[in-house]
């Protein structure tokens, strides 16, 4: 086949600038995926925030993942997978012009994206209620913790660490009897240098008190799981936007397998999302 | 030929089989089911390592055949792949630099000791 599209009458989608179909989708696959690529990177600016701090304070992150309901996350995991494999599938019956299961496969994705936002919309109000908020709006509630840690567990973590044994003082060697010191002029300092604890005796201590001590700082967790939730949230409202209007599309009969660029490419931004959440997850609420 | 025009195949882009989305969806539900099963075994810091293991075997299950990155082009996954280098980058640099720092040099983060050294 020497380049048909040449000696072809321009389809209607054909935009005067190119030459041929094939050209023009590929155009707009290199724009899309430039696309994808810039989300990532803001998504990542939220990542890097994440590891950061997990990785300077994980015991913020073994205590608060536990306001978290698992079970929800990952219903709402099983949710998005699902409404990926639907809208995946739909850019097949559009590719292959099975115009009725192009609609209803719509119709069931964005019907997933509804689901996903029923039950964040659940998860949210019950930090809500709960005091479980960012910065100063955090204010766990008692009924809250109960939850999540049980009563006893708290009650016996309130303890202070026990303290580090200090290694032994080798005795000083005698002096001569003429040799005299002069008086120092620094006064001595109120208070002994911190950070001289051994990082062994330090571990030991943080252990001993276990995930469920109060840890400090909480709000912060809370402040970065609202920001990549909340993000990742704006997305899947604006994906079920976007599908909307491909289904309003698609039931007047406008995508077949000579044109269905516009499913192509809302799908790959649907998967994007769920790529997110795919990463959000495990992060946010699988934290062992 | 005639360029498959009419119902049937399209002139541009990859179909892909449906058992194949179906499989894809199987998989990734499998590997759900595995990343909250670890959870209950206590491996030290090789639970995040693990955890973040699996959601890249999804994730790259996502990419290659929902996202048809498989029959796609090279240059647009060169694109991809340059976008999750700059990220890697990005927590790896951020990363080694926040080490490079005691914590309790800043202030309001010093651990809470018990007592001080005399």
């Amino acid at each position: 086949m020497s380049h048909a599209a040449h000696d072809h009458d321009h389809p209607a989608h054909l935009q005067h600038h190119f030459e041929t179909p094939a050209q023009q989708f590929d155009s707009g696959k290199l724009g899309i995926w430039l696309f994808l690529a810039t989300e990532i990177l803001m998504f990542g600016g939220l990542f890097v925030a994440y590891a950061v701090y997990r990785a300077n304070h994980p015991e913020i992150f073994l205590y608060a993942h536990r306001f978290l309901d698992s079970t929800l996350g990952g219903i709402n995991t099983v949710v998005l997978l699902c409404s990926s494999l639907t809208m995946a599938w739909a850019v097949r019956c559009a590719q292959l012009g099975k115009q009725k299961a192009l609609k209803v496969l719509l119709a069931l994705t964005i019907l997933g994206g509804f689901g996903f936002m029923g039950i964040k919309y659940v998860e949210y109000r019950h930090k809500w209620h709960e005091g479980l908020m960012w910065g100063t709006k955090y204010a766990p509630s008692e009924h809250a913790k109960e939850a999540a840690f049980g009563h006893h567990e708290t009650k016996a973590a309130e303890k202070p660490a026990p303290a580090p044994a200090l290694p032994p003082v080798a005795p000083m060697t005698p002096l001569a009897k003429d040799v005299v010191f002069e008086q120092s002029k620094v006064a001595p300092a109120p208070q002994g240098p911190t950070g001289t604890v051994s990082k062994e005796a330090r571990g030991d201590a943080e252990h001993a008190t276990h995930t469920a001590r109060e840890a400090k700082n909480v709000q912060v967790f809370f402040g970065i799981y609202f920001l990549m939730t909340g993000l990742h949230g704006i997305h899947v409202v604006v994906g079920i936007g976007l599908i909307s209007w491909i289904l309003k599309k698609a039931a007047a009969g406008a995508y077949g397998p000579q044109y269905f660029t516009p499913v192509d490419f809302v799908g790959l931004y649907w998967h994007l999302v769920d790529l997110i959440w795919i990463f959000l997850f495990p992060l946010l609420y699988l934290i062992h | 030929m005639a360029h498959g025009h009419g119902e049937g195949h399209p002139i541009v882009g990859h179909v892909v089989p449906f058992r194949l989305l179906v499989s894809v969806l199987g998989a990734l539900l499998v590997l759900t089911v595995a990343t909250v099963g670890a959870t209950r075994f206590d491996l030290g810091s090789y639970n995040v390592w693990i955890a973040l293991a699996i959601a890249v075997v999804k994730a790259a299950l996502v990419v290659l055949y929902f996202m048809h990155m498989r029959w796609e082009r090279p240059f647009n996954a060169v694109i991809f792949i340059t976008a999750l280098f700059l990220v890697a980058l990005f927590i790896g640099i951020a990363l080694a630099d926040t080490h490079a720092y005691k914590p309790d040099q800043i202030p309001g983060y010093a651990p809470k000791m018990g007592t001080v050294v005399q």
